[in-house]
């Protein structure tokens, strides 16, 4: 009976293997579809507005009678954005980091690790009204000039957010220095501090530049929280205490409302999607290299 | 024993332990300044525990303990007045595998008088360049300090490893089997860098290489499972064993 039972055990192995292809195959070419109407879309944009315009006119106003094209205003939301949350996340996760890689014990690190995970847990949602109902009307009282949508407020949530993201990673990163290096430095008479900020925090750079551009690229795509706290005014600022608008909060005013399809306002959805895309595809693949590399030191 | 030399280390009674398991067993022995004390024995046997409680670097280790007494030059560095810190300072330590820091080879070197409060500067240049000399790596390093060090030979980044423990300028220096990842060259190098170091620096060498014991030492101790077996002049220990376990041992018949 052995050959009979190897042989449908053979017809089953190929089953599961055509379905896993399948799998497989199905979120490559789900990519792949939603690439190819970004890009379709997007030429279609760009018969209409020119490269240029697009990329240096100041005002972006394509649901108003007179219609402009520029995302500069729109790229200087999401950078303020994101440069607000970094600088919130980014000193705030590398010492979480350092403190859960050198400094906490064997008891303390399986404990703090996934409470600082919840972090990143919470949905967005939750997070985009804590901005504009605790956080805002908080930042308020120390700057009374404040507008009720801002910049600051959604950026510092956004930060706090992508703080478990910097601090696992760099943790993960930080952990795997190896051990010879530490005792080097502790044999040299070095301090636990000069030990972490000297030894193992530069000799985990590579991964510790992964995390912190991991972060700022999901920064860039947050969507939820700036989309409620932000405001949704375009303009060309750096002025973190005025509304602003993101190119993903620009995406969802523009799909909630009722724009026909095929007219120049729905195609500017797709235009900015494709600088989104573009933005965080670049930032992930740098951040993909250099963990590589990391990997490689330590191989 | 006969040494006219004064001692840098006197053990008494020392005991150590990882979690529950017993390293080592009322260890005492007398180390004297200024000459080569090669620690000895098989696999397991503590050697290495032994000089890694002689600058506190196993307090790093969770739940490892110690009992007993570490008198380095008459302190004892297990009171609890005494800063670890301070006694990595005095005592340096060289490691089994090259582990030199994936920077620069002057960067390697310039680590311990930078936290020891060296500024940058010409001051800086010159230690790194003491130590290398020290080290016997400066002829093969000198054009290309900036490189990183990992791009060295497995021989020549012990050295810088040796180099970099000098430069904080300690008065003794551990060498634990610093020669098990090389080849015989380089450990011939190194041997030979040691009896020029011993001239200066008290020196103690973990080996499990019997004829480097022979070679290089004046004294040597021979542990077997945990306990000091034997602790006498190297010539003595290897023409005129008086335990029969040390015989044993470095005739070859186990280990």
């Amino acid at each position: 009976m052995m050959p009979k039972r190897s042989q449908r055990g053979r017809i089953g192995e190929g089953l599961i293997q055509v379905l896993l292809l399948f799998c497989g195959i199905l979120s490559v070419f789900t990519t792949l579809g939603i690439v190819a109407v970004l890009l379709f879309e997007t030429i279609e944009f760009f018969r209409e507005v020119s490269l240029v315009e697009f990329l240096t006119d100041t005002q972006w106003t394509p649901l108003f009678a007179d219609k402009r094209f520029g995302i500069l205003p729109l790229l200087s939301g999401t950078f303020l954005t994101t440069v607000i949350a970094v600088l919130v996340a980014m000193p705030v996760g590398l010492l979480s980091a350092i403190y859960l890689s050198e400094y906490a014990s064997e008891k303390v690190r399986p404990v703090i690790k996934p409470l600082l995970e919840i972090l990143a847990g919470i949905p967005t949602v939750v997070y985009g009204y804590f901005a504009l109902l605790f956080v805002t009307p908080l930042l308020q009282k120390l700057i009374p000039s404040m507008a009720g949508f801002n910049a600051l407020s959604p950026g510092i949530v956004m930060g706090i957010m992508i703080i478990p993201m910097i601090s696992s990673l760099s943790e993960d990163a930080m952990y795997a220095v190896p051990q010879s290096l530490r005792e080097a430095a502790y044999a040299m008479g070095s301090s636990k501090l000069q030990a972490a900020w000297r030894v193992v925090v530069p000799a985990a750079a590579s991964g510790i530049a992964a995390s912190f551009l991991l972060a700022v690229s999901r920064a860039i795509g947050e969507t939820m929280i700036v989309a409620i706290a932000a405001g949704q005014q375009p303009r060309l600022t750096l002025n973190p205490f005025v509304p602003i608008e993101t190119m993903t909060t620009y995406i969802v005013q523009v799909s909630l409302g009722d724009t026909p399809h095929g007219t120049i306002e729905y195609k500017t959805i797709f235009a900015v999607g494709t600088m989104l895309f573009v933005i965080t595809l670049g930032l992930n693949l740098v951040s993909r290299w250099l963990r590589e590399r990391f990997r490689e030191q330590y191989g | 024993m006969k040494t006219t030399a004064p001692w840098a280390f006197e053990i008494q009674d020392l005991n150590s332990w990882y979690g529950g398991r017993q390293a080592l067993q009322k260890i005492s022995l007398l180390i004297p300044e200024r000459r080569i004390t090669a620690i000895i024995g098989p696999s397991g046997c503590g050697k290495s525990t032994f000089i890694r409680c002689l600058n506190r670097i196993n307090d790093l280790i969770p739940g490892f303990r110690v009992e007993g007494r570490v008198l380095f030059k008459g302190q004892d560095i297990y009171d609890p007045t005494m800063d670890p810190v301070e006694i990595r300072f005095r005592v340096g330590m060289v490691f089994q595998k090259p582990n030199p820091f994936p920077k620069s080879i002057y960067d390697n070197v310039a680590y311990g008088p930078l936290i020891w409060g060296t500024r940058k500067g010409p001051a800086l240049d010159t230690a790194v360049e003491e130590s290398l000399k020290r080290a016997a790596l400066w002829d093969e390093v000198k054009d290309m300090l900036h490189q990183s060090a990992l791009t060295l030979s497995g021989g020549q980044q012990q050295r810088l490893c040796i180099a970099r423990a000098l430069a904080v300028e300690p008065e003794v220096l551990l060498l634990d089997e610093p020669c098990s990842a090389l080849d015989p060259i380089a450990t011939a190098r190194i041997e030979e860098l040691l009896l020029e170091l011993k001239k200066s620096y008290t020196i103690i060498i973990v080996t499990h290489n019997m004829q480097q014991a022979a070679r290089v030492s004046d004294v040597t101790g021979f542990f077997l499972l945990g306990e000091l077996i034997e602790f006498a002049e190297t010539k003595r220990i290897f023409t005129n064993p008086v335990d029969r376990r040390t015989e044993d041992y470095i005739t070859g018949r186990f280990g």
